[in-house]
């Protein structure tokens, strides 16, 4: 009986396998860690739909991994010396994937289409764009409002990507059911919640170096079960490896693991001034907020929660960013300095807060311990697990004291305070508002000198790291593993997967 | 038998009326914004009210519930906000899917479940009635994820017999396809099995002491024949209800089993949509799998009226 049941498994098994190699082509699978949204550059706005993003529409820039901008679609860029005009030319012989060309007016077209669809989540990313002119077929200006040094870096991610004209207005709204764009890959298929299946395009400006003739992208949202695929061969490489599975990983000889620390961070939002619930010495008193912050040892937290793999910080960008204030270490833990700040802002006995923390087993167990080392300073946290959703609206709402909040993180710098920090800015739900840190963030996004701008952060560093309403804590390393089959990975720290280069043996 | 269908197709129509009203409004007290969690980390305010427009958040839920139903009664069961696609051809395209897993899973529990309740009533009391007792106690008491977990690291991980999850349609390659659903299936099954066994068996133990039996024995009939043939049929009434009810619930979408074996179900789909309020899904899904429900237990009445002629009125 035995004998029939393996016999029986083995021929199923075969037969797939038979299928698969009747085919003849190499498919590289992708385990993902959700299933991705609406598949329109204009309209999406997960981080996964990003990773699909990656081999189907190019843009006119990408990022390498030094966070440098390089050009991509585009050849090169020349801003002009009062920083509102930008030219860029553009590359030749590049095609879209229904065969139509791309050029000066087709990009145009793509980004007035962000600037102008309904619905557009583009159009606050390059709203400094006034007007686009078409100065040849192959080259375009961009005429801004206003100075806007962060706006070649949107033009790394989804606000630079190209659509080609005639599908996309013919598709309408419904153009991410089938995107056509000037990708490697082309479109091919998407069953929700199944898989999405992208093949190589024959005529990418780049094909010399596309080696893998099909993608499927399979959305597996439980992390074992992904990493059960990997192992089991179901799956050819996987993005978001839990942080506890790094070691299955590692033992593993016919893994391996590629990362990169993550542009983006964790951290305690505090609400300063958001309705009823900032009625407390925390919001009131930055002395108590820095005490909070000397409560906290950043270094236990990574070891204990994340086997020291993540990277402890207290900006807005990792340690390892070029933009980073090394005037401003993380602070070390000082339980006796943050007792003297308490006392000193008249707080006496246990100050009880409502710590809002969006459900999930790391965040929760990051909560716990920064509630426990709180707790020897004079705090007491109140965690609150809370469905993702439901704290994204209570946030918004100020229905919360502190909230265990992150972000996904962007290239430049803006992307990572600005909305955050700047007075009404539809992201600072604490409603923090200072003139010198406005100040000083317009200055940064008017200089194009990455040294000038690095200066006017540190403006922003001095006042917000010390009065701010976030507390920083770490930052997340980017953890994709894939197996010995796959060649030439290289992990950028945005967390894409990039597959140009990729060779699957 | 007709006055009696009619009877029940008129009561079916104010319950799926009742179901769409309770659909839309329970799903109102979710907290948390529609458009908030479809903007994700992109939160200008400009954005988020075209948002609201687009899908008319902003309109008073009555108005809402009337845009919908308008839908609904034209067989437009609405778009999903966060894919763009109808929900109409989201629930065509799970369907299927769903359907397969449910129909393996509930022969599988047929084929384990009555056999085995059967034996543990002929054989009452004896290592066989204990061997299925103990079956059904491993079976009711396992939780799905556990087992389907397990199963993976098994079959998959250690053996490499199955591939760990995913789904490959039937017309595309039905041993690919079986391949990707037996596991699924099989865990699903194995804790319906477990049900279906104590039914069977209380049941089978209870006809089995019947006068009729008793009848038959003295008319010296072979005991197989008396089990299978007088005791199982009058036996299986309560059994019918039971598997047109889990018939239902599996269609429901097993979410759990789903969601390890990614298999692309109605359960998948209703766990993401209501993690991302995606509302016109989760009612347009909801509204599907209560008619489906509805009508599996009319067929269950009319299974009952064939089996047990005495319900013929």
């Amino acid at each position: 009986m035995k004998q029939i049941i393996r016999r029986a498994a083995l021929a199923v098994a075969l037969s797939t396998v038979a299928v698969g190699s009747t085919l003849a082509q190499t498919n590289l699978r992708i385990g993902l860690a959700e299933d991705p949204d609406v598949l329109d550059p204009s309209l999406a706005r997960t981080y996964v739909g990003r990773i699909v993003f990656a081999s189907i529409c190019d843009k006119l820039f990408d990022i390498d991994e030094k966070l440098a901008v390089v050009p991509q679609l585009a050849l090169s860029h020349e801003t002009s010396a009062d920083g509102k005009t930008v030219t860029i030319k553009l590359r030749p012989g590049v095609k879209f994937h229904d065969g139509e060309v791309f050029d000066a007016a087709a990009a145009k077209y793509s980004l007035e289409r962000h600037l102008n669809m309904k619905g557009s989540f583009r159009k606050p990313e390059i709203a400094a764009i006034e007007t686009i002119d078409v100065v040849d077929p192959a080259t375009i200006k961009l005429n801004l409002k206003a100075p806007f040094s962060p706006l070649l870096a949107q033009l790394t991610d989804r606000a630079g990507m190209m659509v080609s004209p005639k599908a996309a207005e013919a598709a309408g709204d419904k153009f991410g059911l089938k995107p056509v764009c000037a990708g490697p890959y082309k479109f091919v298929e998407r069953v929700q919640q199944d898989r999405i299946v992208v093949e190589k395009f024959a005529d990418y400006w780049n094909k010399d170096n596309v080696f893998v003739d099909k993608i499927t992208y399979l959305p597996i949202v439980d992390g074992t079960v992904r990493l059960a695929n990997l192992r089991s061969g179901g799956l050819d490489l996987i993005e978001r490896v839990l942080a506890t599975d790094i070691k299955t990983v590692r033992d593993n000889p016919k893994l391996k693991l590629s990362k990169a620390t993550s542009l983006g961070y964790l951290g305690l939002t505090i609400n300063l001034a958001n309705g009823d619930k900032a009625n407390t010495p925390l919001a009131k008193d930055p002395r108590v907020r820095r005490a909070l912050e000397l409560s906290i040892d950043r270094e236990a937290l990574n070891q204990v929660v994340f086997n020291g793999e993540f990277v402890p910080g207290n900006q807005w960008v990792s340690p390892q960013n070029p933009y980073y204030q090394q005037a401003f270490p993380v602070p070390k833990r000082d339980v006796a300095k943050a007792k003297a700040l308490m006392k000193e802002a008249g707080v006496t006995g246990p100050l009880t807060l409502d710590f809002m923390v969006p459900n999930g087993p790391e965040t929760r167990a990051v909560a716990e311990v920064v509630q426990s080392m709180a707790a020897e300073a004079g705090f007491d946290l109140k965690i609150r697990v809370t469905e993702f959703a439901t704290s994204l609206k209570q946030g918004e709402d100020g229905a919360y004291q502190i909230y265990l909040i992150g972000w996904s993180g962007r290239s430049d710098p803006d992307g990572n305070s600005f909305s955050f920090q700047t007075c009404g800015s539809p992201q600072n739900n604490a409603k923090y508002c200072d003139k010198d840190v406005d100040a000083a963030h317009q200055e940064a996004r008017t200089k194009s000198d990455p040294a000038e701008r690095k200066k006017a952060y540190e403006k922003v560093a001095a006042k917000f790291l010390a009065e701010g309403s976030i507390i920083y804590l770490y930052h997340t390393q980017v953890l994709v593993a894939h197996t010995d089959k796959v060649e030439g990975y290289k992990q950028i720290p945005d967390g894409l997967v990039r597959v140009v280069g990729v060779k699957l043996k | 038998m007709l006055t009696f269908l009619t009877q029940r197709l008129l009561q079916i129509l104010p319950t799926l009326v009742l179901v769409s009203m309770l659909i839309f409004g329970l799903q109102q007290l979710l907290p948390g914004d529609p458009a908030l969690i479809m903007a994700g980390e992109e939160r200008d305010p400009k954005v988020l009210e075209e948002i609201r427009e687009q899908y008319r958040l902003n309109e008073p839920i009555p108005v809402q519930y009337f845009y919908w139903m308008k839908g609904v009664l034209t067989g437009n069961l609405g778009e999903s906000m966060r894919l763009k696609s109808s929900v109409a051809s989201l629930v065509a395209e799970k369907l299927p899917v769903t359907l397969q897993l449910a129909a393996m899973a509930l022969l599988i529990a047929i084929g384990i479940g009555i056999p085995a309740g059967i034996v543990s009533a002929v054989k009452k009391d004896t290592a066989w009635d204990y061997g299925a007792n103990l079956f059904a106690l491993w079976g009711l008491s396992t939780p799905n994820f556990w087992l389907g977990i397990l199963m993976i690291f098994l079959f998959s991980v250690t053996l490499g017999w199955l591939p760990a999850s995913g789904y490959v349609r039937l017309g595309e390659n039905w041993q690919a396809s079986l391949a990707t659903t037996i596991m699924p299936a099989f865990v699903l099954g194995n804790a319906l099995a477990a049900v279906l066994m104590r039914h069977t068996r209380s049941a089978m133990l209870q006809a089995m002491s019947a006068d009729y039996v008793r009848t038959a024995r003295a008319k010296g009939l072979y005991e197989g024949r008396v089990v299978l043939k007088h005791a199982l049929r009058n036996a299986m009434t309560p059994v019918i209800t039971l598997l047109a009810l889990d018939f239902g619930t599996l269609l429901s979408g097993a979410v759990l089993t789903e969601q390890i074996f990614t298999i692309p179900g109605f359960g998948k789909l209703i766990v993401d949509s209501v993690f991302n309020r995606d509302y016109a899904v989760v009612q347009g899904v909801v509204l599907v799998t209560a008619t489906v429900y509805i009508s599996l237990n009319l067929l269950a009445d009319i299974a009952y009226v064939l089996v047990n002629p005495r319900l013929r009125g």
